[in-house]
């Protein structure tokens, strides 16, 4: 498998503030790759890098091979599909979507020809004469997108695509980019800050913090084996318990992690009172308060639900107790 | 609740159940002021000009004739009315071309202070009096001014010489060539230029110049493709003051130029000395016509479109 896009070292500074900071990252050609990270995290900042709207203030951006820190944006094997669309609002749907082909000397039947064919693709056949300004959020979002497509790019960098989207509209794209990914082929680079659609749709992951990379991997290691205490709380929610906490537990005193859904009330175990429940359709949300930390439970439904205030206690099977390797400030 | 409101409280109550009225209450003095007052002069003005001069007695026929129009044909009148929208055209292409690299810096990387500068530089010309920028203007560009002296100094005025030996645009002096009216002009209606291409340049964001050359546009046709195009309507609503400025302008091209007159320069002297308001108000029309004119033909090659 090639390497679709390598960061070597790669830093960007803005003024005082380390956007990117010493990231190492290989995308395979192929893949769907998912930047995942709170906003600041640096995610957007590494898209504009693999795209050229950036410069690296230090290491190396190649992609396939070439080193591509001195290439423009307007020579590069990628294109965006950005987080506010960027349509030209001067322009109707099918000149937008050949503005690529326009670029790089196709005629206007020929390239008309193309646009029309990757808007039926997308759903979007028949708008061709509308103009941006007439399209609901989700049918500019597909117009952005075969934008995108027209000029068959080797990786496809996604910008929040579905950032502005409400929840129906942003499932059915989930799915539908997904499709896409697997009948084009092309390798995806995916930023998001929404944990489940990294999950749902990357084959693997970076998860950013503070410029960094706290961890990559496939989305079930990161759910299920966290390295950091970050990456356990942003990705899956999970429980950080605190080394004195776990020195209890197993004698040895480092930060562990314990999804909300493993555990389970019993007779024995840590005990805790209940601070508050939340009813959340198929599960319930119990906090609880051990000692000085606050641990979320997560129970199916027809589980007894206790009330505020009640002791409980807590169990779990010992593989679910997860010792973080990462950081263990 | 039932305490007595006072009589302006009501007056702001009723007014609020009849926001209709409250809207016509604003509109009617502006309406007044531009249907009546304005507008209405330049439509008599403009009843001139379908009456004609009596040669012998120098009397106004009060009677509807297409006679004075046909004056305008005449070539002396003709050369009048197609140097001056010669110079209109220059001037306004010129003050673009001067004025979009200032407003895209303006529009896109002048930041807090930087942006007060701006305003001030482009703004400060507009507060001191018309006249004054005028005489000073002639004073830098007469044989005896700054310009002169400076490429004197630099072993250059040779190249001046050249320069005001091309006929048509030299003259004895750049203080009495069509170049000085021209560069008067220009930078007397210039801000009228920058600010409203300005304004149109900041409406365009940064990500759609981005989305351009992501999709393998090279700067020059991205500038082709998607700036220019969206700046369009700034450039086309600035033209409308330079042009229409230029058009009507008397006192300029009487201070700095030729003798030959532009159309402004015309109205002033066949309503003033020579006491022929018709063809004064014919000449008048000309600047009207030519600018619904070029207003259409912008409209009709998609000027407007990006609004």
């Amino acid at each position: 498998m090639e390497t679709a896009v390598r960061f070597d070292a790669v830093s960007r500074i803005f003024g005082d503030v380390r956007a990117v900071d010493s990231v190492t990252l290989d995308v395979h050609e192929g893949e769907f790759f998912a930047m995942l990270g709170p906003s600041g995290s640096g995610k957007t900042t590494c898209l504009r890098l693999i795209a050229g709207f950036e410069r690296p203030t230090s290491g190396d951006v190649n992609i396939f091979g070439q080193n591509s820190t001195n290439i423009p944006p307007y020579r590069r094997p990628v294109n965006t599909v950005f987080q506010d669309y960027a349509l030209f609002p001067h322009l109707n749907v099918q000149d937008n979507v050949a503005y690529g082909l326009k670029i790089s000397g196709v005629g206007k039947a020929e390239r008309h020809r193309a646009a029309d064919e990757i808007l039926e693709m997308v759903a979007l056949g028949g708008h061709s004469k509308r103009k941006p300004s007439e399209l609901s959020g989700g049918q500019r979002q597909r117009v952005a997108l075969a934008r995108a497509l027209v000029n068959k790019p080797r990786v496809l960098l996604l910008d929040e695509p579905l950032g502005a989207l409400d929840l129906k509209l942003r499932e059915q794209m989930q799915s539908e980019l997904k499709a896409l990914q697997r009948q084009l082929g092309v390798t995806f680079v995916f930023v998001t800050h929404d944990q489940g659609e990294a999950l749902s749709m990357a084959d693997r992951v970076a998860v950013f913090n503070d410029g960094k990379i706290q961890q990559l991997d496939a989305p079930q290691v990161l759910y299920y084996k966290p390295q950091t205490a970050f990456v356990a709380d942003f990705v899956g929610s999970s429980n950080v318990l605190p080394p004195d906490m776990v020195a209890r537990l197993t004698g040895r005193s480092v930060q562990a992690s314990l999804r909300p859904e493993a555990i389970s009330l019993s007779d024995t175990g840590l005990e805790g009172v209940v601070a508050e429940h939340s009813f959340l359709g198929a599960n319930t949300r119990l906090k609880v308060d051990v000692s000085r930390t606050q641990i979320s439970v997560l129970l199916p439904k027809g589980a007894q639900i206790p009330n505020d205030g009640d002791h409980v206690n807590l169990s779990w099977d010992a593989a679910d107790l997860h010792v973080m390797a990462g950081d263990n400030e | 609740m039932s305490e007595a409101v006072s009589l302006s409280g009501r007056a702001s109550d009723t007014l609020w159940r009849r926001p209709r009225f409250l809207l016509a209450l604003l509109l009617v003095p502006p309406v007044l002021w531009l249907g009546i007052v304005y507008l209405g002069s330049l439509f008599a003005l403009l009843a001139q000009s379908f009456f004609s001069i009596d040669e012998f007695s120098g009397l106004i026929n009060y009677e509807l004739t297409l006679k004075t129009y046909k004056e305008l044909f005449r070539p002396s009148n003709m050369d009048i009315l197609l140097r001056t929208v010669a110079m209109a055209s220059a001037v306004t292409v010129a003050a673009a071309i001067v004025a979009f690299p200032i407003a895209y810096y303006a529009a896109r990387y002048a930041k807090g202070r930087w942006k007060a500068v701006f305003y001030l530089g482009v703004m400060l010309p507009l507060w001191s009096s018309y006249l004054v920028k005028v005489y000073s203007w002639k004073l830098i560009l007469a044989k005896e001014g700054i310009l002169n002296w400076l490429f004197e100094t630099l072993h250059l005025s040779w190249l001046l010489q050249a320069y005001l030996s091309v006929p048509g645009i030299g003259g004895n002096s750049l203080s009495v060539s069509w170049t000085g009216t021209f560069l008067v002009f220009l930078y007397v209606w210039l801000p009228f230029m920058i600010l409203p291409v300005q304004a149109s340049l900041e409406r365009v964001p940064a990500t759609m110049l981005e989305a351009s050359s992501d999709m393998g546009a090279r700067p020059g046709q991205t500038f082709r493709y998607v700036l220019f195009p969206l700046a369009l309507p700034g450039i086309v609503a600035g033209s409308i003051f330079t042009f229409s400025l230029t058009l009507g302008d008397y006192i300029i091209p009487q201070i700095v130029g030729t003798s030959a007159r532009m159309i402004g320069q015309a109205v002033y002297q066949f309503q003033g000395t020579a006491g022929n308001i018709p063809l004064a108000a014919a000449f008048a029309v000309v600047p009207i016509v030519v600018m619904g004119v070029y207003l259409t033909i912008s409209k009709r090659m998609g000027a407007f479109d990006a609004l």
